[in-house]
C-alpha cells in the first residue's frame, strides 16, 4: 500500500490522497472524452449502455452499500424518473430543465416513499420494495392516459439550446451527454461521502442506536438517502428511456430491479468502482454469453432464461469465493503487488459474527 | 442549580418496575457514579436520560431545561454524550470517521453545500477534523486513527467510544460501564483519561461502573441502587460503608 | 352463495401460498434468513413429481414418485445448505437474500433446461373429479390441497413446539454461540431445517401441480407466498398458513369485485398496508431489546 505521510487536513480531505492517483484517474477521464476517436460507433453505444447502468448503480450504491437499506425495487424509481422526464418534455418544458427536473422529482417521490418504510428493517424492507416494484409495473398500465399503458411511449430528440442529440443517428453525441451525466453523479456522491451527511449515512446503517445518541435524525437521514438515491436513478431511469428508444411497463419490471441489486453487489457493494464494474458484466453479459453460445452450440437456438440463469451463478460464485465483488478482487490483487513480497495471506480476512436474532430490537 | 436533576422517575416493564421513585442530582464539574447489583436499573436511567425510553412518572431537568420534551436525536444538542455497555461503534468505517459521527451535532452546512462540496463545507471538515485531532491527542489514538473499527481489539473499542463521545463537546458525559473487559491497565488508563475530563474539560460525568477501586479512586459522589431504588448516597466512603449497601451486595449477615 | 364459492375456491389457493410461506417460515425460524427461492423449489419439486410419475417421462406410479420427489428436494435442500449456504455462515442476511433471489435464476433456468418451458400437467390421481359440499362445488385436488396443507402445518407446528429437535433449532436461530455452547450442532441443524423446507416445497408442488398446469415460472408465486409470510407475521407457522388463506381468499373477491387492472394489485397493496401498519405481522414475534 502506498503509504501516505500526512501533514494537513487537505489530503485526508481532498478527493485524490496523491498525485498519482489524481494523474489516474484524470488519464481515465480523458480517455473516456477521447474514446469516440478511437472506436467505432457500435462500441460507443455499449459503452453508453454500460454508463447508464453505472448512474443506477451509483444510486443504489447510495442506499445499499453506504445506508444499508437494500432495496430490491429501484426499477420502480427508474420508470419514475423516465416517465416523468418524458411527459415534461411533452409538456413543452426544454430537456435542459426537464431533465434535472425530472431527478429531482424522482428523488421527492423516493423521500415520500420511505416515509412510511423507515421503520422497516432488513427483510422486510427487501419484501416492501418487491411489492413497490410490482405495483409500479401495475400502476403504469393503470395510470395509461399519461404513461401510454402498454404500449408505451417514445421519447423525442433531445435538444439542448439548438444543439441536437439523437441516440441512434448520433451517438456520439448522446455517449458525451451520458458521459457529463456520469461524471456529475459520481462527483456528487464523493462529495456526499466526504462530508458529515455521508459519515452520517454510514452511521444509520451501523447502529442506529449510537447514531441516534450522536444526534444523528435516523428518519429524516433514510428520507434523506432514499431521495438522493432515487434521484440518482431517476436520471438513469431517463437515459434509459432514450437509450431504448421506446419504454412500456415491462422496461422497468421486477427483473431489472433485482438484476440492479445483483449488480452491485457483484461489483462490490459500498464502493463507487463496484458500480462501475458491475455494470460492465450486466451490459456485456449478453454479448458474452451469445458468442459463447453460438460458438458452442451453433447460432439460430435459443435458450430462454440463460442470461439471467448465466447471471445468478456468477453472482453466486462471487458470493461464495469473493463477498468484496469485483473491486475487493481488484483491490487484493493490487495490494498484493504493491506489497510483493510482503503481501500477508490473512489481511483480507473478515471478522465471523455468530447470528443474534433480530426479533429482539 | 444542578446540572441534571432527576425527581420521582419510575419506569416499568410490563408487571416489572425498573425504576421506582427514584430522585438524585449531579452537580456540574462533578464525578458521580451509580452502582448497584445487576438488573439494579442503572442502564436504564441512563436509558431514560438518552430518552430512549419514555418515563412512567418524573421529572428530568438538564441545565433548567425538560428533557422529557425532547427526542432522542435532540439530546446530544443539549450537550449530553453517552458510551453503551455493549459497545455500538460503526463497525465498517474507521475509528476516524467514528470520531468525525460525533461532531455531528455541531454540523451547519445543508444538503445542496454538500452536494457540491462547497467551500463552506471544506472549512467546516478542517473545524471538524481539528477538534476530533484533540481527542485522538488525547486519547492516544494515533496509531488506530484509520483502522477499520472490526479489527480492533476490545480495549481500544472502548477507548474509541469514549472519544466518541468526547468528540461532540458535550458538558455532560454518561458513561456506562466504561471499565467492563478492561485489564488492570487499562482500567488504570481510563481513570486517569475521567479525572482529566473532569479537570482539563470540565465536563461532568455520570458513570455507571461495577469497579469499586475506579469509583472510590476518581468518583465525588456516589449513588447506590438496588431494585431501581436509591439505597443510599454520599462519598464514596459514605457509600461503601452503609450497612444497606452492604447486604444488598454480599448479603445479609455479612460484615 | 357465489361468496361461498369464491370463498372456497380461494381457500384452496391460499393453502398452496400458505405451504409456500411455511417453508419461508421454517428457514427464517431455524436461520433467520429469508429463502426466497422457497417458490422456485415448489417449482422444481412439482417438475421432479412431473418427471417421475409422466408418461412421457419415467411413468412410475403416482403413490412412489410423490414420495420420493420429497425425499428427493429435502436431500436437495439439505445439499444446498451443506454446499452453498454453510459458507456465508457468519454473513450478513442480506448476503443470504441476495444468494437466494439468484438461486432462484438458476433453479428456473435448469428447470427449463431439463423440462422445456411449456406448461405441462401432472398426471395426479388427485386431479380426478369434483366434490359437491351443499351447493359449492370443490375439486378433489383443492380438498386434498387444503387437507393436506392444515396436517402439515399442525404438524411442523408440534414438531417445533414439542420436540427436542424443534427446540433446537429455535435456539440456533436465536442465538447461534449460546447455541453451539449448549452442545447444539448448529450447522447440521441448519442443514436439517433447509431439507424440511425442501420437503415441504416438494408437497406444495405436487398439490399445486395437481390442480393445473405448470411452467418454470411457477416459483413467480413465491412472492405472493411472501406475502403471505409477512402478513401473518415471519416467525409464526400458524401465522403463514394463515397469511396465505388471507391473500388467496382477497384473489377471487378482488378479481370478481374491482376492475380489471385493480385486482392484481390487490396483495401487494395489502402487503403494503400490512408492512406500514402492522410491519411485524398479525401474529407477531418482535419483542423490545433491553440496550
Amino acid at each position: 500500500m502506498r503509504i501516505h505521510f500526512k501533514t494537513t487536513y487537505e489530503q485526508d480531505i481532498r478527493l485524490f490522497p496523491d498525485l498519482w492517483t489524481a494523474c489516474v484517474y484524470g488519464a481515465l477521464i480523458l480517455l473516456a472524452f477521447a474514446l469516440p476517436y478511437l472506436i467505432n460507433e457500435f462500441y460507443i453505444g455499449e459503452v453508453t449502455n454500460v454508463l447508464i447502468w453505472a448512474i443506477a448503480g451509483l444510486g443504489l450504491m447510495l442506499l445499499t452499500g453506504q445506508t444499508g437499506q437494500a432495496s430490491l425495487g429501484h426499477a420502480a424509481f427508474l420508470a419514475i424518473g423516465c416517465y416523468t422526464n418524458t411527459i415534461l418534455i411533452e409538456q413543452g418544458l426544454p430537456f435542459i430543465i426537464a431533465f434535472p427536473l425530472a431527478g429531482v422529482i424522482t428523488g421527492v417521490v423516493g423521500a415520500i416513499i420511505a416515509i412510511p418504510a423507515l421503520r422497516l428493517h432488513g427483510i422486510y424492507l427487501a419484501i416492501a420494495t418487491i411489492a413497490l416494484s410490482i405495483l409500479a409495473d401495475d400502476i403504469i398500465v393503470l395510470l395509461e392516459p399519461w404513461t401510454g399503458g402498454v404500449s408505451g411511449k417514445f421519447p423525442e430528440m433531445i435538444t439542448i439550446f439548438g444543439f441536437e442529440i439523437e441516440r441512434w443517428t448520433m451517438p456520439t453525441r448522446f455517449y458525451y451527454l451520458v458521459l457529463i451525466v456520469t461524471i456529475v453523479c459520481t462527483l456528487f456522491y464523493r462529495n456526499l461521502l466526504r462530508s458529515p451527511l455521508g459519515r452520517a449515512f454510514a452511521a444509520v446503517r451501523d447502529s442506529e442506536v449510537s447514531a441516534t445518541a450522536m444526534g444523528v435524525h435516523i428518519a429524516r437521514t433514510k428520507a434523506t438517502a432514499f431521495g438522493l438515491s432515487c434521484m440518482i436513478t431517476g436520471w438513469a431511469g431517463a437515459l434509459m428511456g432514450y437509450y431504448a428508444g421506446t419504454f412500456n411497463n415491462e422496461t422497468f419490471s421486477i427483473v431489472i430491479s433485482i438484476t440492479l441489486l445483483m449488480m452491485i453487489v457483484i461489483g462490490g457493494l459500498g464502493s463507487i468502482h463496484g458500480a462501475f464494474f458491475g455494470a460492465v458484466v450486466v451490459a456485456f453479459l449478453p454479448q458474452g454469453l451469445s458468442i459463447l453460445k453460438d460458438g458452442l452450440i451453433g447460432g439460430g437456438v435459443a435458450i430462454p432464461g440463460l442470461e439471467t440463469g448465466v447471471f445468478g451463478m456468477i453472482l453466486i460464485l462471487f458470493i461464495l469465493f469473493e463477498p468484496m465483488g469485483i473491486y475487493g478482487r481488484w483491490l487484493k490483487i493490487r495490494i498484493w503487488f504493491e506489497l510483493f513480497p510482503f503481501a500477508r495471506k490473512d489481511m483480507f480476512r473478515r471478522q465471523k459474527s455468530y447470528l443474534k436474532t433480530e426479533r429482539l430490537r | 442549580m444542578s446540572l441534571l436533576e432527576i425527581k420521582n422517575a419510575t419506569l416499568k416493564f410490563g408487571g416489572v418496575v425498573a425504576v421506582n421513585d427514584l430522585s438524585f442530582s449531579v452537580e456540574e464539574g462533578e464525578v458521580y457514579a451509580i452502582v448497584g447489583p445487576n438488573g439494579a436499573g442503572k442502564s436504564t436511567v441512563f436509558n431514560l436520560i438518552s430518552r430512549f425510553y419514555e418515563p412512567f412518572a418524573g421529572e428530568f431537568t438538564f441545565d433548567g431545561q425538560n428533557l422529557l420534551e425532547c427526542k432522542p436525536d435532540e439530546v446530544a444538542d443539549l450537550g449530553i454524550a453517552r458510551t453503551f455497555q455493549n459497545i455500538e461503534l460503526f463497525e465498517h468505517a474507521t475509528v476516524l470517521q467514528n470520531l468525525l459521527v460525533g461532531r455531528h451535532r455541531h454540523r451547519k452546512s445543508t444538503l445542496i453545500e454538500e452536494l457540491f462540496f462547497a467551500p463552506r463545507v471544506r472549512a467546516e471538515e478542517h473545524r471538524h477534523r481539528e477538534a476530533v485531532e484533540e481527542v485522538i491527542d488525547f486519547l492516544d489514538l494515533q496509531p488506530y486513527r484509520n483502522k477499520m473499527i472490526a479489527g480492533l481489539p476490545y480495549g481500544v473499542r472502548k477507548v474509541v467510544e469514549l472519544g466518541r463521545a468526547l468528540a461532540s463537546g458535550p458538558r455532560l458525559l454518561l458513561l456506562d460501564e466504561p471499565a467492563s473487559g478492561l485489564s488492570v491497565e487499562e482500567t488504570q488508563d481510563m481513570r486517569w483519561w475521567i479525572d482529566d475530563i473532569r479537570k482539563q474539560m470540565g465536563i461532568t460525568v455520570l458513570m455507571v461502573e461495577h469497579d469499586m477501586g475506579l469509583v472510590s479512586g476518581v468518583s465525588d459522589r456516589v449513588l447506590a441502587l438496588a431494585d431501581g431504588a436509591k439505597l443510599a448516597e454520599g462519598t464514596p466512603a459514605e457509600v461503601q460503608s452503609n450497612p444497606a449497601v452492604i447486604e444488598a451486595y454480599l448479603g445479609a449477615g455479612a460484615v | 352463495m357465489e361468496v361461498l364459492q369464491l370463498l372456497v375456491s380461494g381457500l384452496a389457493n391460499g393453502c398452496v401460498y400458505g405451504l409456500i410461506a411455511l417453508g419461508f417460515v421454517l428457514i427464517y425460524k431455524a436461520t433467520e434468513a429469508v429463502n426466497f427461492a422457497q417458490g422456485d423449489f415448489m417449482m422444481l419439486g412439482a417438475f421432479v413429481t412431473l418427471g417421475l410419475t409422466n408418461a412421457e417421462y419415467m411413468d412410475l406410479p403416482f403413490w412412489i414418485a410423490a414420495p420420493l420427489a420429497i425425499s428427493i428436494m429435502a436431500v436437495l435442500g439439505y445439499l444446498l445448505d451443506f454446499f452453498i449456504l454453510r459458507h456465508l455462515f457468519g454473513q450478513s442476511q442480506t448476503a443470504v437474500v441476495i444468494l437466494t433471489i439468484a438461486l432462484g435464476f438458476v433453479l428456473r433456468f435448469v428447470a427449463g433446461l431439463i423440462w422445456g418451458h411449456e406448461p405441462q400437467t401432472l398426471e395426479s390421481p388427485l386431479a380426478l373429479g369434483d366434490v359437491q359440499l351443499g351447493g359449492v362445488v370443490l375439486g378433489m385436488a383443492d380438498v386434498a390441497v387444503i387437507v393436506v396443507t392444515f396436517l402439515l402445518t399442525w404438524s411442523l407446528y408440534q414438531f417445533f413446539q414439542r420436540t427436542k429437535l424443534g427446540l433446537a433449532m429455535q435456539a440456533a436461530s436465536q442465538n447461534q454461540m449460546a447455541a453451539y455452547f449448549m452442545g447444539i450442532p448448529v450447522r447440521r441443524v441448519q442443514g436439517l431445517i433447509w431439507g424440511l423446507a425442501g420437503a415441504t416445497a416438494a408437497v406444495a408442488g405436487i398439490l399445486f401441480a395437481s390442480k393445473g398446469a405448470i411452467d418454470p415460472n411457477a416459483g413467480l408465486l413465491g412472492i405472493k407466498a411472501f406475502a403471505a409470510a409477512v402478513i401473518g407475521g415471519f416467525g409464526s407457522l400458524p401465522g403463514a398458513l394463515a397469511g396465505g388463506l388471507i391473500v388467496g381468499v382477497i384473489e377471487p373477491f378482488a378479481a370478481r369485485y374491482l376492475a380489471a387492472g385493480y385486482s392484481q394489485i390487490a396483495p401487494y397493496a395489502l402487503l403494503l398496508a400490512v408492512l406500514i401498519f402492522r410491519p411485524h405481522g398479525l401474529f407477531s414475534q418482535v419483542r423490545v431489546k433491553k440496550v
